[in-house]
């Protein structure tokens, strides 16, 4: 029992960062008023490039590099449709993102079921050791902490920073950013870009750490629980953090209530992050001025610079 | 400022001429892309694009395939057209149909050993308003909470799929069917009548409906006074306000189509080809009808075009797999292309390419 519980404990912070990781690249889009729904295509050829480099190669890090690197260039496609066609970022976003599925089934074709080895889980002095938060908390792969960091990073980055001050001016109203003299179209770009970054790295995890194999449709909806977690987290990275662990978590459900004899129906836990995702936009966004707070106002809207 | 010497410059009115060269130069594209890819997986082009885009109208089987997968496209994607030139983003039409679906099992599961001549066109009602009941959530959440439609939306399609596992592997589960997660066969009475009975082909009265539905959309949006104040809403939101139409009603009128069209592809398919309700419904008819709709430039009857031409691409590539060897991923590569160089090529109604005045370059 105690086994069990420690198990899915630990799991969820791998389970976890896929989410995390991906989330926080759609983070800072979205607060740059962008809304990029093509997260899960961009997650799909992130996995799928990450491991058919880590599988030839045998570096997990190239494969991170690599699959990082291809949804940056997927990207781009989005970024000229909506800053420079000035086309709808829906239809772009659901463009891109049917591409790269279909790219990642693609290119990785003949990879079809091969398999990997993991990244190893780290053993840290004295902590490891510790009862229940030792093998819960200190017996991860590295890109967990180094997820973990990242979000104390993107924190401070965006309520600290000059630059996170201009993304978030550019997300607000990006017309009074270009009075201000900041540049819109190359903050989004950029905006745009980590964010893909992002979704790479969390595919490159998902198929070359967590469940080390590459399979077609491997990312079965993960990029849109990510997109469901900035909205979970009202747009604010900790909650962001909190909410991927919870997601996480749900996405063991199916273990948990096997181990756990738990009668409930599956499916119950798999739809639990969609459906609270729902009620939390649904409440926050009631308060006209609470969503204010948080929501970038631009979202979803292009910026035509006038000449 | 920069060296590229071209800039876009907005039209000052639409041009109606590139409303008809852009899915021409969409097409384009897209076979040249087509071309290079298969080319460099070692496939014969030739073969491949002839087996994708000629050889499903060589024989009556292929004409009845493309009808088939034409159908749920284009039924979607009028539904879906209508919201989005009101620019209501409902991108949960994969999830309507999975419950309009439901809905409509309910009666043929029910009733299987007493089926009933009415059981079809019960089972159509009972799915357009699972449809819209889905969709419902949708519009209830964005006019009474203000929370957005496209988040909604996307949510409510994963919860349909879960749904739709938990009753197939529970409640609607067949008890004689032994462990598979599906429902019992339909009774006949349950099913689309054949259009031609007794053979291989199994195009069926669907397609009837989703033309004569076209055909209705097409008064709704040219000819009624509700189809106009959807559209002036989606242009002209300040317009709108000012001549009273209400952004409340656009909303529900645009969520609630879309959810019964959604949810009439999703009996299509349960009383035609599948015959049962089982785990996996639609290869992603849902989202393809968005593609659909954009291409056939949201008018009722560019998507029914449209809507062949993506049934034509489904059969042609499930066919050039076969025949020409190609990857079985081919078509949703193709599906994401045509979308990409659509938007692209779509730049060219609002926008122009041209020198920028008064510069000259060395």
């Amino acid at each position: 029992m105690t086994n069990t519980l420690i198990f899915i404990l630990a799991g969820a912070f791998s389970t976890a960062t896929p989410l995390l990781l991906a989330a926080m690249g759609e983070l800072v889009a979205e607060k740059s008023g962008v809304i990029n729904l093509s997260i899960e295509g961009m997650m799909a050829l992130g996995a799928a490039i990450a491991f058919m480099i880590a599988y030839q190669s045998g570096s997990h890090a190239l494969g991170f590099l690599g699959g990082g690197l291809a949804s940056v260039a997927l990207s781009l496609i989005f970024s000229t449709l909506v800053l420079v066609l000035n086309a709808n970022q829906v239809a772009s976003g659901l463009a891109v993102g049917i591409l790269g599925l279909g790219l990642s089934a693609f290119l990785a074709r003949s990879f079809e079921s091969l398999t990997i080895i993991s990244l190893e889980k780290l053993d840290i002095p004295i902590l490891t050791a510790l009862p229940l938060i030792g093998p819960v908390a200190f017996h991860q792969d590295v890109v967990v902490y180094l997820g973990l960091g990242l979000a104390v990073a993107l924190a401070s980055f965006m309520s600290k920073t000059r630059g996170g001050l201009i993304l978030r001016v550019v997300g607000e109203d990006p017309h009074i950013a270009h009075s201000l003299g900041f540049k819109v179209l190359r903050t989004r770009f950029l905006a745009i870009s980590f964010g893909a970054a992002m979704a790479g790295l969390a595919g490159a995890y998902a198929s070359t750490v967590l469940t080390p194999l590459w399979s077609d449709g491997m990312i079965i909806g993960r990029g849109w629980i990510a997109l469901a977690l900035v909205v979970f987290g009202t747009w604010r990275v900790f909650r962001i953090l909190l909410g991927a662990y919870m997601f996480g978590l749900a996405l063991l459900a199916d273990l948990a209530v096997q181990s756990l004899g738990i009668r409930i129906p599956s499916q119950l836990l798999t739809s639990a992050p969609y459906v609270m995702t729902i009620i939390v936009l649904t409440v926050v966004s009631k308060d006209a001025l609470r969503i204010k707070l948080n929501a970038p106002i631009s979202l979803g809207e292009n910026y035509k610079p006038s000449k | 400022m920069s060296v590229w010497p071209f800039e876009i410059v907005a039209r000052t009115e639409r041009s109606s001429r590139m409303l008809f060269v852009v899915p021409v130069l969409t097409v384009v594209l897209t076979v040249i892309c087509a071309t290079i890819m298969f080319t460099v997986t070692g496939n014969d082009a030739g073969t491949a694009l002839y087996s994708i885009f000629v050889e499903p109208f060589l024989d009556a089987y292929g004409i009845s395939e493309v009808l088939i997968k034409a159908s749920p496209l284009i039924i979607i994607a009028q539904g879906l057209a209508i919201g989005f030139r009101a620019r209501v983003w409902n991108i949960g039409a994969e999830g309507q149909l999975t419950i309009g679906a439901i809905f409509a099992s309910l009666i043929p599961i029910y009733w299987v050993d007493q089926p009933f001549s009415l059981m079809l066109p019960s089972m159509i009602v009972a799915a357009g308003l699972g449809g819209v009941a889905w969709a419902a959530i949708a519009a209830l959440l964005r006019t009474r909470f203000n929370a957005s439609e496209i988040i909604v939306t996307l949510m409510l399609n994963q919860i349909a799929a879960q749904v739709l596992l938990y009753v197939i592997n529970g409640p609607l589960k067949d008890p004689r069917g032994f462990s598979f997660p599906q429902s019992v066969s339909f009774p006949p009475e349950a099913l689309y009548p054949l259009i031609v009975e007794g053979g291989l082909l199994r195009v069926n009265y669907s397609i009837i409906l989703t033309l004569a539905l076209s055909a209705v959309a097409w008064v709704f949006v040219a000819h009624s006074f509700s189809g106009y104040r959807l559209h002036v809403g989606g242009v002209a939101p300040a317009a709108a306000r000012y001549a009273g139409f209400s952004a409340n009603r656009a909303v529900w009128l645009s969520l609630l189509i879309g959810g019964a069209c959604a949810g009439l592809a999703g009996v299509g398919e349960i009383a035609g080809p599948i015959g049962r309700l089982q785990p996996i419904l639609s290869p992603g008819y849902g989202f393809a009808a968005i593609i659909v709709a954009f291409l056939g430039a949201l008018t009722p009857i560019g998507i029914v075009l449209a809507g062949f031409f993506m049934a034509v691409i489904y059969v042609g590539t499930d066919g050039a797999v076969l025949s020409a060897g190609i990857p079985s991923s081919a078509p949703m590569v193709l599906q994401g292309l045509i979308l990409v160089f659509y938007l692209m090529a779509y730049t060219l109604v609002n926008y122009q390419l041209r020198r920028k005045p008064g510069r000259m370059r060395a």
